[in-house]
């Protein structure tokens, strides 16, 4: 509504907002809404939880599962619930190998949270960069960029993943390095899209014809206005590099046996399922499952508070 | 007494926002006679359209509430079931809306769109449904109608397109027509044509008319009586004439007081500032004349030569040029220190890749631009830099032309540390200043633009221009989306701001009447050429040109006492698209005046 009518225009319009003059900022409010929506808290929790678990597995962990001399294979395929000879008890049961599974899923989420956040954070460094330059050269530079994107985007994941794997052999770099391959494609086209958009709109061309440097009114001023879309596909995408992760240990080519990762865990227990030994491959499955779950709750939400038309 | 055709009373508009209920229209009654035309005239956020879309029906039940009666033919609306409304609206009540290009379905042929109609609602053959389409489209004055029938809305203008959805209004035989801003996204001559023609259809059917508008001048040519709101509030109604002769609330005052008139700076040189209301007493208060500033010794801040701007388009696989817009075709231009010039045209006339290539935001084809003596073509980075620092330009739309994600205080800090003027500390200092020159207070400086009104916005927007002392400020349609007693305020200030600064403003607007008021001299363009430039004086008192004197006719005045029946041709606007091979002819022009110039061939 405007209450600017009828006073005059030497004097100073003033704090007619009806607002106190601090001034939260779109992030600000985005956080907030965040969390006032009750999926997205519950996603949060449970992703907070997984990754304070994940970070203070050696504190909390029963048993360190990747310490060989601290297993027991007559141990092996336990039942939740059962007592070891030196008195531990496996609250839910034990692998092939007699690892205490609470422990193995606990340090496997450590792999698998790192994994999948550092590959998605480089990705999406890397991936946003050449969709920013790309958008904002344009011309042959763009067509040229983006050609490498289509020719990226139109082979699956898991197959360059698989390939990746196969010449450079196993290992948590390697797998972050093969996600990275995988994944910088979608951030490329989902920023170079926003971009290409907040490009032409005002307040840029008011920034070139007040001559800042290119620099800025890139980094400074596109960039910020470009992320909503970014961070939702981050948010996914993290949740995706997870699950390739598990993927491909689950099929034997991720990470070595010695350092079971969550798809380890199930592929270890895979083949004990049909003889009763569920928990081998259900407890890592349901780990798996509810932090995607809670990923996702968050993502959706982030989509839905980010999302410019509900502005109105 | 005559039964009005719709009579509202005690009309109350309620929205949830955030799960409280807010008012958004309180109280308002008023009648709609028969063959009546009634004005509801407001500035944004007033509830006008909400009282349309209440008659109607329209608004979700969800998240609204509306209370009152609303009788129409016996009946009260808001009592009917759905159903029943369902057969009043668009049967007996037609509706128009604002966007021409929205209104009608993209991917249906108009003759599709009409029959369509006509099959529902008046239960006609395919056959008698065409023939009446073609009726209908001949009654709302569109050529060749029956051809016609078979194309696409993308292949209609702006303009054609309103006449479409009339048509379709119009189909059902309405008794009242309410018509929500029908002409606010036209240009001038288009709108003219469509009010001639909502007039003429309206003798022709007897129908009644609600026509919603925020435009006075709009008001006058048209109704008979006249509602004003003001937040939520219908504050005054009578007729027309009463209400543009003798205005009795403070509100209405104000609001005439800003609108701008063709015609009421004849006989004078230099801009006029707007009168402002007392908004407690309603008392105008005298306007301040403006002070000489053109700096007629000094050599001019702006010179523009036979500046050429074309844009190709490209088709097919190999990118081949089959065409080009010729937007600016052999401009020149120039402006002294103190000095407004106005660009004046329509939608696609050029004015404002003008005004783009003037600094280069678009680059031009051809042609040399000095700014204060510097060549702007040939400039390299860094000159080109130091030249943009003496040229700054507004634009149109506040709500875009500000990063929503920086807070003001740094997006008018922002050029001064760029451009190494002042450090961090003495750069803030100077933001509070800027706010406070442009009637801001200083402490707003840490808010975001969301928080600011659009008027607020445009200040902003203005501080940040003078952020770098220029000499010369380029305003893209600056004013022309702001509701009309802001623009009369955001005007006075750039007054006040040329006679502090002598400022020179190349002010580009499609609005003759706030040009009048505003500029020394006028350029008019019609498809990227400029078509008459001279003082303003000359040019509005004594136009030459075919084209000056069309767009002249074409304005609506806010007097009813001076309306008039005028003939407007239904030319449409041509488009400046030229086939690759075009090569432009040399244009000759005749001196009509001291100063002023008309195109001849």
């Amino acid at each position: 509504m405007n209450q600017e009518t009828g006073t005059t225009s030497s004097v100073h319009v003033g704090n007619n907002l009806g607002k106190p003059t601090a001034s939260r900022s779109p992030f600000r409010q985005a956080i907030s809404a965040l969390l006032n929506d009750k999926l997205a808290l519950l996603g949060i929790v449970l992703v907070l939880i997984f990754v304070v678990a994940a970070i203070l597995a050696p504190v909390i962990a029963p048993q360190n599962p990747y310490d060989l001399s601290q297993l027991d294979i007559l141990d092996g395929r336990l039942p939740p619930g059962s007592e070891s000879m030196n008195g531990l008890v496996y609250v839910i049961g034990t692998d092939d190998q007699g690892r205490d599974l609470l422990s193995a899923i606990l340090y496997g989420l450590r792999t698998s949270i790192l994994v999948g956040i550092s590959s998605a954070a480089i990705a999406l460094i890397i991936g946003a960069s050449i969709g920013l330059i790309s958008a904002y050269a344009g011309g042959r530079v763009d067509s040229v960029l983006m050609r490498i994107v289509d020719i990226q985007l139109s082979f699956p994941a898991i197959l360059i993943a698989l390939i990746f794997l196969a010449i450079l052999g196993q290992g948590v770099d390697k797998i972050i390095l093969a996600l990275i391959v995988t994944q910088w494609a979608y951030y490329a086209r989902t920023i170079r899209g926003s971009a290409l958009v907040e490009r032409k709109r005002a307040y840029v061309d008011a920034a070139r014809s007040m001559a800042l440097p290119d620099r800025r009114i890139l980094f400074r001023h596109i960039l910020p206005n470009c992320l909503p879309p970014l961070i939702v596909v981050a948010t996914m995408r993290v949740a995706y590099a997870i699950m390739l992760e598990a993927t491909l240990s689950f099929l034997g080519i991720g990470l070595p046996v010695t350092e079971p990762s969550l798809g380890l865990l199930i592929s270890n227990g895979f083949e004990y399922l049909l003889s009763g030994d569920y928990w081998i491959s259900f407890f890592p499955g349901l780990a798996l499952l509810l932090l995607i779950v809670a990923i996702n709750l968050i993502g959706d939400a982030l989509r839905d508070i980010l999302n410019p038309r509900r502005e109105g | 007494m005559i039964k009005p055709t719709l009579s509202i009373s005690n009309l109350t508009t309620s929205f949830r926002v955030n799960g409280e209920w807010q008012n958004v229209v309180r109280d308002v009654s008023f009648d709609i006679g028969e063959k009546e035309t009634v004005a509801v005239v407001g500035e944004s956020g007033s509830g006008k359209s909400v009282t349309a879309m209440s008659i109607m029906r329209l608004l979700s039940p969800a998240n609204s509430r509306v209370t009152g009666r609303i009788e129409f033919e016996g009946k009260n609306l808001l009592d009917l079931p759905l159903g029943d409304m369902q057969s009043i609206r668009g049967n007996r009540i037609g509706m128009i809306f604002q966007e021409p290009m929205t209104s009608l379905n993209p991917v249906l042929k108009i003759g599709q769109q009409i029959t369509e109609v006509l099959v529902q609602h008046r239960g006609m053959s395919d056959a008698q449904a065409e023939a009446e389409a073609v009726r209908l489209l001949e009654k709302v004055r569109i050529p060749s109608a029956r051809s016609r029938l078979n194309e696409y809305p993308m292949s209609f203008s702006g303009g054609m397109r309103q006449r479409v959805v009339i048509a379709i209004a119009l189909a059902c035989d309405p008794k009242l027509l309410i018509a929500d801003e029908p002409t606010t996204a036209l240009d001038v001559t288009i709108q003219a044509q469509i009010l001639e023609l909502i007039k003429t259809l309206q003798e022709e059917e007897g129908m009644s008319v609600l026509f919603i508008t925020h435009d006075m001048g709009v008001v006058a040519e048209i109704s008979d009586r006249t509602v004003v709101m003001y937040r939520g509030e219908a504050v005054e109604s009578g007729t027309t004439r009463d209400i543009f002769k003798a205005a009795k609330h403070p509100y209405t005052r104000a609001l005439l007081s800003a609108v701008p008139q063709l015609g009421s700076m004849t006989g004078t040189d230099r801009p006029l500032r707007f009168p402002q209301v007392d908004m407690a007493t309603g008392e105008i208060q005298p306007v301040q004349q403006t002070e000489d500033t053109v700096k007629l010794n000094a050599g001019p801040i702006l010179k523009v030569d036979d500046l050429v701007t074309r844009f190709n388009i490209k088709k097919g696989f190999l990118r081949k040029t089959v065409g080009r817009i010729h937007a600016v075709e052999g401009v020149s231009l120039e402006l002294r220190q103190g000095e407004t010039l106005s660009l004046v045209g329509e939608s696609g006339c050029g004015k404002s890749t003008t005004g783009r290539s003037i600094i280069r935001l678009t680059d031009p084809t051809a042609g040399e631009i000095r700014i204060d003596g510097k060549n702007v073509l040939g400039a390299g980075k860094s000159e080109l830099a130091d030249i943009r620092r003496e040229a700054q330009m507004i634009f149109q739309d506040p709500f875009e032309s500000l990063n929503p994600r920086i807070r003001i205080g740094e997006a008018i800090a922002e050029p001064i540390i760029a451009h190494g003027l002042a450090n961090a500390a003495e750069a803030k200092e100077r933001v509070g200043e800027l706010l406070e020159r442009v009637g801001l207070s200083a402490s707003m400086a840490s808010r975001f633009p969301h928080e600011f009104s659009g008027g607020q916005r445009q200040r902003v927007c203005i501080a940040r221009a003078l952020a770098l002392e220029p000499k010369l400020i380029i305003a893209d349609e600056s004013v022309s989306a702001l509701d009309v007693s802001v623009k009369a305020q955001v005007i006075n200030l750039m007054l006040d701001l040329q006679e502090k600064y002598g400022l020179g403003y190349l002010f580009i607007s499609h609005d003759m009447a706030v040009v009048e008021r505003i500029s020394h001299r006028v350029a008019v363009m019609y498809l990227g050429e400029i078509v008459e430039v001279g003082p303003r004086r000359a040019v509005f008192e004594n136009p030459q040109h075919e084209y000056t004197k069309r767009l002249m006719a074409a304005v609506p005045i806010a007097d009813p006492s001076r309306r008039q029946t005028r003939r407007i041709s239904n030319e449409e606007i041509k488009s400046p698209f030229r086939a690759a091979d075009y090569v432009p002819s040399k244009r000759l022009y005749r001196e009509a005046g001291e100063g002023h110039f008309v195109q001849v061939a």
